[in-house]
């Protein structure tokens, strides 16, 4: 656990960058600083490595007080993930990645065997190994950044807007493979970011910071969403909170519909006779679904051609029978015959929801929130 | 051409001799500064106090005549006139005056976030120093060295005027018995040494910064 206890950082002008911080990031867990720009998020962050020394109060890595370890050998336990990476330019990836085994004394050898399994980890190709940073896409060269912070394995890590400086595309991918190596190694992380979606979609817990350094709210996102402390936290947390908690609401058993399908490839006769509603769902091999087809408007000299991917509508979103709310209404909403696609964990076509079938589970959920709400406020009063 | 060739055959063991304390007169001081120039621009590069003084004083030094050093080094040294060794300490000199503001200048090109990742990885300052901050500063200092090396091996023929024998001889040889011959042999012998300076220096920096072609590219 990294304890933050009554940690101020004040500068000789008298500004404060953090005021009197208090917060236990959990053992394992992602804890993400958000604030705007002059919330002192990433001086805080700074703060747990030494890079900048508290003017009053204490930060404890597993109880230990850090302003007791020497910096350098605190640092080597702690890996570090900034901004477009900060790669040595002058170093090759692999070598890049070995940086903190080698300082720790490990063989050569040894450092770059672990930097090449660290590769494979973070997803790159072992033919990246002896580029220099700059061949490498701006993606990459993060994938690189996480990789070097975790050569020496360290428990804890310090992220500092570490995917803000990547396309939306690239962000997302990272974001996920960031995510699914964090479910491997549970590192007690402390991620910072300006970006109220990414510690949403990130954080165990969120820790909500206000200009002038102070803590405003620190809660798991389902509950910064549901309940936020004060008008700056529901401010900066946006306003379709409402419709981004389902994003935290599982959707439970729904009632899927059958629904007719096609196989790619087939006659487009065969869709015409089959369709819904004017539309039919056309599936691959692997009954993976593909597409709608707006079967309803063929002509009888079209109907004579089989149903190939021109024809096909991409709009709907897939939801996952596991997924959440949000995914299964997204999907109702999006898809043009009006019926949300639902697939299993592996892909295959699994049935269809209607967005008024989705919204009556939200109802009946928002409803019992509302009961458990009522009881623990009116519990609080008395 | 043909006097060219005529002066160089009768007179090649003379030249051939030049040659070699023309080389070593021009390349011993490139080495010395350099490794005297490189922990002064640490100092001046670590210590903003230090940088101003530093190279205000450095400047000076390398204002002074070349002939002048020449001349005082001697009484300074306690050395003989002809003594070579003072035209290694004056080159010396003008290569650390110049060098010291580029490594200053070298260190400094570094970016700051690069130096401070290196340490929020661990590096101590010594590490930070050694394995992050002087390689990046190689193609700085580099191009510095270049310049002092072609600028050493011109000044070398200066020394000729104190009678340090060496290839400047040529020079005066030539404006001795008033013919063109051997004052063209100096020029060339001059020039490709410092050339072949150049690529060495080059050659050098090239294999100490394999990233660099990369960053170019």
């Amino acid at each position: 656990m990294i304890r933050f206890d009554s940690v101020t950082k004040g500068y000789p002008d008298g500004t404060l960058a953090v005021d009197n911080l208090s917060l236990d990031a959990p053992s394992g867990q992602i804890s993400v600083l958000v604030g705007p720009s002059g919330c002192g998020k990433t001086t805080s962050l700074r703060m747990v490595n030494r890079m900048i020394e508290p003017t009053s109060g204490r930060v404890l890595l597993d109880g230990r007080d850090t302003a007791s370890i020497e910096p350098a050998e605190l640092r080597r336990g702690i890996g570090y993930v900034i901004q477009q990476a900060g790669l040595f330019p002058h170093k090759t990836v692999l070598d890049n990645i070995a940086t903190v085994p080698l300082l720790l004394g490990r063989s050569k050898r040894e450092a770059r065997n672990r930097a090449a399994e660290l590769l494979e980890l973070v997803g790159l190709p072992q033919t990246l190994a002896g580029r220099y940073p700059v061949q490498l896409s701006g993606g990459q060269q993060q994938r690189v950044g996480v990789a070097r912070a975790l050569a020496a394995d360290p428990p804890v890590m310090l992220m500092d807007e570490p995917f803000s400086a990547v396309d939306p595309v690239v962000r997302e991918q990272l974001q996920n493979e960031f995510l699914r190596i964090q479910a491997e190694l549970s590192k007690t992380i402390i991620f910072v970011t300006h970006d109220i979606d990414e510690a949403i979609k990130l954080g165990d817990k969120i820790a909500v910071m206000r200009v002038g350094g102070t803590l405003a709210q620190f809660s798991p996102p389902a509950e910064l969403l549901s309940r936020p402390r004060d008008e700056f936290v529901a401010g900066f947390v946006g306003r379709d909170r409402g419709y981004r908690a389902l994003s935290f609401a599982s959707t439970g058993p729904l009632p899927l519909a059958e629904e007719p399908t096609v196989r790619l490839g087939d006659p487009l006769s065969a869709a015409r006779e089959r369709e819904k509603d004017g539309w039919i769902l056309v599936v691959g091999q692997d009954d993976a679904p593909l597409g709608w087809l707006a079967a309803g408007g063929l002509t009888d000299e079209q109907a004579k051609g089989s149903a190939g991917t021109d024809l096909l509508n991409l709009g709907g979103t897939l939801a996952t029978k596991a997924g959440t709310l949000r995914e299964a209404l997204d999907a109702a909403l999006s898809s043009p015959s009006g019926r949300g696609v639902i697939v299993h964990e592996d892909g295959r076509f699994a049935g269809t929801v209607t967005a008024s079938q989705v919204l009556a589970r939200i109802e009946t959920r928002a409803t019992r929130l509302r009961e458990g709400a009522i009881r623990s406020a009116t519990g609080v009063c008395s | 051409m043909n006097e060219l060739w005529t002066y160089l055959e009768a007179n090649w063991t003379q030249i051939r001799g030049w040659t070699l304390t023309t080389l070593w007169l021009a390349a011993v001081p490139v080495m010395a500064g350099l490794v005297l120039a490189l922990p002064c621009g640490w100092l001046a590069h670590r210590y903003r106090w230090a940088h101003g003084p530093f190279v205000s004083a450095m400047s000076i030094v390398y204002t002074v005549p070349s002939l002048v050093m020449f001349l005082v080094l001697p009484e300074l040294l306690g050395t003989k006139i002809l003594d070579p060794v003072n035209v290694v300490a004056a080159l010396t000199l003008y290569t650390f005056a110049l060098l010291v503001r580029t490594v200053a200048d070298g260190l400094a090109s570094v970016p700051a976030h690069t130096l401070a990742t290196a340490a929020a990885m661990g590096h101590t300052a010594r590490q930070q120093l050694l394995s992050v901050q002087l390689p990046l500063a190689v193609p700085v200092i580099g191009a510095g060295v270049r310049v002092a090396a072609v600028s050493n091996a011109s000044l070398v023929s200066v020394a000729s005027v104190v009678g340090t024998s060496q290839l400047g001889q040529l020079f005066i040889a030539g404006n001795n018995v008033g013919s063109l011959a051997p004052i063209i042999l100096g020029l060339v012998f001059f020039v490709t040494i410092a050339l072949a300076f150049d690529l060495i220096i080059v050659i050098i920096t090239r294999l100490l910064t394999p990233w660099h072609k990369a960053v170019a590219s």
